[in-house]
């Protein structure tokens, strides 16, 4: 403690002399303070004012104007994590096999491909909820339903993956590729059994980033899968927790369903954020060793 | 197996591709009935008004003020977080920031407009008055939702620098404040201010939470108590039950949105380029 205060002590006597340095150093502290205080108050906000108003009623299976349940939305959402998954995952991680493994340097594909995927993930989700609304809902006549918002929501986290898997790829050390060639074993081969297991934590770190951006995303979905309160079939709409979320909100008649809503909201990103950062932690103590 | 990796890496390339082609193809057509000089600087949005008429300037300059806002209270406050991160923070404290950074950027759009709708509007209306639902609202909203952004991109631009820069204006005499500001910051130039743009275009294209608290008026105004519409909000505001021209209008619409990202983004991509150079 003693030692801490010494410390301090010099330091101050620093900024007697040179007043910028101790405005600078105050001008980060407080800048730091005040964006962590913004969201602990946020949350702490959300907390406060949102469990209280948890209630059994709110998870009932079905939804009516009464309960507000947030059961079928909550369904939807996992349908529709899962259904956007399953169409981009292998999409993003094979387009990321071909430019790490197979493109050769110097190919015009590859940065095209970049480029591409860059713009991608610069588009903001109402021209995706837009193009998905103009595409899948009326030109394929999918109607308002939720593999409508799956493949929009796919297209939307196609260059998150990929570009998670690509570096997760070139992160494995080329030895490995080498040792495997070496053994005979050919590219795909090398591919499925060495080069990929290695890089699947830093591949599941991009893929629970993309649900993050599933579970939270409304503007996309309004268009696209719809605002129907149901557990609908794949060809029909329905609303996910996010669009649920927001409705509520606008409608502004149930605010406090509104504050339960959003706790369970909060909580489901706060848990996948806690598994990311676990992975990204299995990441790095694997590339240590 | 081979075909098949390379089908897949098309795929990214082929949704540009239809991403363009149902824009354009929708909304250029009705630019064209329009007007472009009365679509893009017409000061009156009335589609349902006969005659109709479809001028987006209100939401242009909507979308142009919002977005000021949120980099004049984000992007100081983003970029010195991010040199506290980088520079002043103990290892102890970096374990908890960086997550709760992180988790800053993983919040909902539609939580913090809710959070927006319940606290910032009352507290921007009792303390500075009007209604509420105002530019000021939106941009401070914004201006925290770009927060993890630009402290992301600016903290590693930061960290990228060589030591040996901060060490050699050590050795000078400087201060470990001047060091950082004065030698570091400088260097990190251009990673910094790709962060900022990246966060400029996280700001324009925001729409659920700014469509919560910004009021979408359609109106020209300066005044930072009132509110206005953005690009963003009057597309997801009137999509909705739009048909016809009024229908092709919002696409237009988001045909002007969609040129303004990709110009950000070519400005983005460039300067990344630079700072790795």
């Amino acid at each position: 403690m003693k030692k801490i205060w010494n410390a301090f002590k010099t330091r101050f006597k620093t900024y007697k002399k040179r007043p910028l340095s101790l405005i600078l150093f105050l001008a980060v502290t407080l800048s730091a303070i005040a964006t962590f205080s913004i969201l602990i108050y946020l949350i702490a906000y959300i907390l406060v004012m949102g469990i209280p108003n948890l209630s059994w009623d709110i998870f009932a299976w079905e939804y009516n104007s009464d309960n507000n349940s947030l059961m079928p939305a909550l369904i939807n959402t996992i349908t529709m994590t899962v259904l956007s998954l399953v169409i981009a995952a292998p999409l993003g991680i094979f387009s990321a096999i071909y430019l790490v493994e197979y493109a050769k340097r110097g190919n015009k594909l590859v940065g095209i491909v970049r480029v591409t995927a860059e713009t991608l993930s610069g588009i903001p989700s109402i021209v995706y909820g837009l193009f998905g609304m103009l595409f899948f809902v009326t030109a394929l006549k999918w109607q308002l339903s939720l593999i409508s918002g799956a493949f929009t929501l796919a297209i939307m986290i196609l260059p998150l993956i990929m570009r998670t898997t690509e570096e997760a790829l070139k992160s494995v050390p080329d030895s490995y590729r080498e040792g495997s060639f070496g053994l005979g074993a050919g590219r795909l081969r090398t591919v499925f059994r060495i080069v990929l297991p290695a890089a699947v934590p830093g591949i599941l770190a991009g893929v629970i980033l993309a649900i993050g951006r599933i579970v939270g995303e409304t503007a996309a979905l309004i268009y696209t899968a719809g605002t129907v309160a149901k557990i609908p079939d794949l060809m029909s709409s329905g609303r996910t927790l996010a669009v649920h979320m927001f409705v509520l909100s606008n409608e502004g008649l149930h605010t406090d369903k509104a504050y339960a809503t959003a706790v369970v909201l909060l909580v489901i990103v706060i848990l996948i954020n806690a598994l990311s950062a676990f992975v990204a932690k299995k990441i790095s103590k694997g590339t240590r060793v | 197996m081979k075909g098949v990796f390379f089908i897949a890496a098309l795929t990214s390339i082929l949704a540009v591709l239809l991403i363009c082609l149902f824009l354009f193809a929708n909304g250029i057509p009705a630019m064209g009935k329009i007007g472009v000089f009365d679509f893009l600087l017409g000061q009156k949005w009335a589609p349902t008004d006969s005659p109709a008429s479809y001028g987006i300037f209100p939401m242009i300059l909507g979308s142009i003020y919002v977005t000021a806002g949120a980099i004049i209270i984000g992007v100081p406050i983003g970029i010195l977080t991010a040199v506290f991160m980088a520079r002043f923070c103990p290892k102890g404290l970096y374990k908890i920031l960086k997550p709760a950074v992180d988790l800053l950027a993983g919040i909902p759009s539609v939580v913090y407009g809710f959070f927006g709708v319940m606290v910032l509007v009352p507290f921007v209306r009792d303390n500075f008055g009007g209604t509420g639902l105002s530019i000021l609202t939106a941009s401070i909203l914004l201006g925290i939702m770009i927060l993890p952004t630009i402290i992301g991109v600016s903290e590693s631009a930061i960290r990228a620098v060589p030591e040996s820069y901060y060490e050699g204006a050590l050795a000078l005499g400087a201060t470990h404040e001047r060091s950082v500001f004065f030698t570091i910051l400088p260097a990190a130039k251009s990673g910094i201010t790709a962060g900022v743009i990246l966060g400029i275009g996280r700001a324009i294209g925001e729409t659920m939470a700014v469509m919560m608290v910004v009021g979408n008026q359609t109106r020209v105004t300066s005044d930072i108590l009132k509110g206005l519409r953005t690009l963003t909000t009057n597309i997801v505001m009137e999509m909705g039950y739009a048909a016809d021209l009024h229908r092709e209008a919002l696409i237009a619409t988001a045909v002007v949105l969609f040129i303004f990202i990709l110009i950000i983004n070519l400005l983005f991509s460039l300067l990344k380029r630079r700072s790795k150079a």
